[in-house]
């Protein structure tokens, strides 16, 4: 029974986390960056549907698209505001762009953070479910809203997929994550293609943190923590695999789940920690991660 | 010995830290208590600069080395009775240890995962502090029965003169040939390896010198506060402040990150009635510092002369 409980759950929680880590797995494959704004444009798309759906009564569809709309232009801001100055600044050396990335975003996520919690408050908002209804699975009461938000989750998860290996645009993104110098000699603007990019990350984040709050409730606090477990997916899968990152969301989803339901509520971080420092020490490639 | 006298830092130091140490006979005690918070962050952000600034390593928790300081000279305090000093001293053991059992695997590891190996640490070290609340005293945290003194005059001037003493030990570190060593090691590891330094090494002894710091000031600031509390030494957040502070003040100076260590605290006070929007401008502050002059306050000042 609880087995089972653990199966369900765990399956529609790894499904949200796979979708967080996708994109961010897409953008460091790509351009080379690791976003530490993640969690906050994942709560910038929460808050905003909760807001518009709720208070501004666009309805639980019309607020679910405003949220990920707004996580879309967070993410371009993001870029243009402060990944791009940095990567493009003479007076940063080359080598220490990335250390200043990862500060510059880490300052940004913050300034969201608080922004937001200026705004909304604290307090965890939760959308309504955008699927209403109970299914009995063999005994198990399940909302029919989790059942769907896994569903759509790998409905994206496998529109992605058809992107990057059917479509042009999306075998330019995969010769850029190969090698980018190689693509612009062939005549393609990098700058466009990090556009496209961080277009889809923000599309993906938007909806991540959409499904979030109608799943479990998100609040301004939540930020560095789902920025943490996208970051630590990201690496136990390898960096820049997305299998590899799906693959993790799965491990670090049902290890948070399992330790949930049989050891303590309150321990629930720890073993994905633990794993997380085991496979950096042992494979800091990351299980999928090619190097 | 003359070009030490000559050189206008040292004369600009000396001012500096002259006005400091009078400062007391003018300004409120509330204001006294801000400076000596900001004098024990300095030491933090120093300690981080040395790692970071000179050896390229990101090391994202800081607090780690902090927290193991300040919890064991607390819980020493607190339970067992020992003295100020030996507390002390038990902390920067600890935090050493703690410091040498996470650096010397994970500086096998290069830049990103390096950091993120040292955010986990944090983590687990929060995580561990709230389950062994009984001894720890969890999430809210634990009060130390000493203190260092009841005077705010008398602690501003403890954390002044610890302040200059880690400042002079950590410049002249900087300034030594094992500076130069870790800053080559830092910018490029195979050339500085192919002259024939042992680049771990250096960056292990970067490590253990930033830990006892940091283990040290940790201690002496729960001494100063009187409590140790998760939130105040061990969180994510501190780490993040500690960091700026450094970025903001210019990398790879030491002083400068004393210097923005001070100016965040001052600058957190006097922001405070902006309330909840204090640290988003604190923040967008130090973004723009990072964008617009990535040198840092002091090292664009510094850089500017050397290139005249």
């Amino acid at each position: 029974m609880v087995g089972l409980q653990i199966l369900i759950d765990g399956f529609a929680i790894s499904a949200l986390y796979a979708l967080g880590a996708v994109g961010f797995t897409l953008i460091f494959g790509v351009s080379g960056v690791l976003n530490l704004a993640h969690g906050g444009i994942m709560v910038v798309a929460a808050l905003i549907g909760w807001f518009t759906a709720g208070e501004l009564g666009a309805g639980t569809y019309g607020g679910s698209l405003l949220g990920i709309l707004a996580g879309l232009v967070c993410a371009y801001a993001t870029y243009l505001l402060v990944v791009r100055p940095i990567q493009r600044s003479r007076a940063i050396p080359h080598e220490e762009s990335e250390i200043f990335v990862l500060t510059g975003t880490l300052l940004w996520g913050i300034m969201i953070q608080t922004a937001l919690a200026y705004k909304f408050t604290d307090n965890p908002v939760t959308m309504r479910p955008l699927f209403s209804g109970v299914v009995n699975i063999a005994g198990v009461r399940t909302p029919r809203n989790e059942i769907m938000i896994a569903v759509v989750c790998w409905l994206v998860i496998g529109l992605l997929w058809l992107l990057v290996n059917r479509t042009r645009a999306g075998k330019t993104l995969l010769a850029a994550s190969m090698n980018p110098r190689g693509l612009t000699l062939l005549g393609f603007e990098l700058s466009r293609v990090h556009l496209l990019v961080w277009s889809i990350y923000g599309l993906l984040a938007g909806l991540a943190g959409v499904l979030l709050a109608s799943f479990l409730g998100v609040g301004p606090n939540n930020t560095g923590q789902l920025t943490a477990s996208a970051f630590s997916i990201v690496v136990v899968g390898g960096m820049g695999s997305v299998s590899g990152s799906l693959l993790a969301a799965y491990l670090v989803g049902y290890l948070e789940t399992m330790t949930a339901y049989l050891v303590a509520p309150t321990l629930r971080p720890i073993p994905a920690l633990l794993l997380l420092v085991l496979v950096v020490y042992v494979r800091p490639q990351g299980l999928l991660g090619r190097r | 010995m003359r070009r030490l006298l000559r050189s206008r830092p040292l004369w600009i130091a000396l001012v500096v830290i002259g006005v400091a140490s009078v400062l007391p006979v003018w300004l409120s005690a509330y204001v006294l208590g801000v400076l000596t918070a900001g004098y024990y962050f300095g030491v933090f952000s120093m300690a981080w600069d040395l790692l970071f600034g000179f050896a390229g390593e990101v090391n994202f928790g800081p607090t780690f080395l902090i927290g193991l300081g300040a919890y064991t000279a607390a819980i020493l305090n607190s339970r067992f009775g020992l003295a100020i000093p030996l507390c002390v001293i038990a902390g920067v053991t600890v935090a050493l240890i703690g410091g040498l059992l996470l650096a010397l695997p994970a500086l096998r590891l290069r830049g990103p995962y390096f950091g993120l190996v040292t955010l986990v640490a944090v983590l687990l070290l929060q995580n561990a502090v709230v389950i062994f609340a009984g001894v720890t005293g969890g999430e809210i945290g634990m009060t130390v029965p000493d203190v260092l003194s009841l005077s705010a005059a008398t602690n501003y001037w403890y954390g002044l003169i610890f302040l200059v003493i880690c400042a002079i030990i950590l410049f002249g570190l900087s300034r030594s040939s094992m500076g130069l060593i870790l800053q080559a090691s830092g910018q490029d590891p195979i050339e500085a390896q192919a002259l024939g330094f042992n680049v771990t090494k250096h960056k292990l002894m970067a490590f253990s010198i930033s830990a006892v710091f940091s283990g040290m000031a940790g201690a002496m600031l729960v001494f100063y506060m009187g409590a140790a509390s998760v939130g105040t030494l061990i969180d994510i957040s501190i780490g993040v402040q500690i960091i700026i502070a450094a970025v903001l003040g210019g990398r790879r100076s030491i002083l400068g990150a004393a210097l923005g260590a001070v100016f965040l605290i001052a600058a957190g006070e006097v922001l405070r009635p902006l309330g909840q929007l204090n640290t988003f401008v604190v923040s967008a502050l130090a973004l723009a510092v990072i964008l617009f002059f990535p040198d840092g306050l002091l090292g664009h000042t510094l850089r500017r002369r050397e290139a005249k």
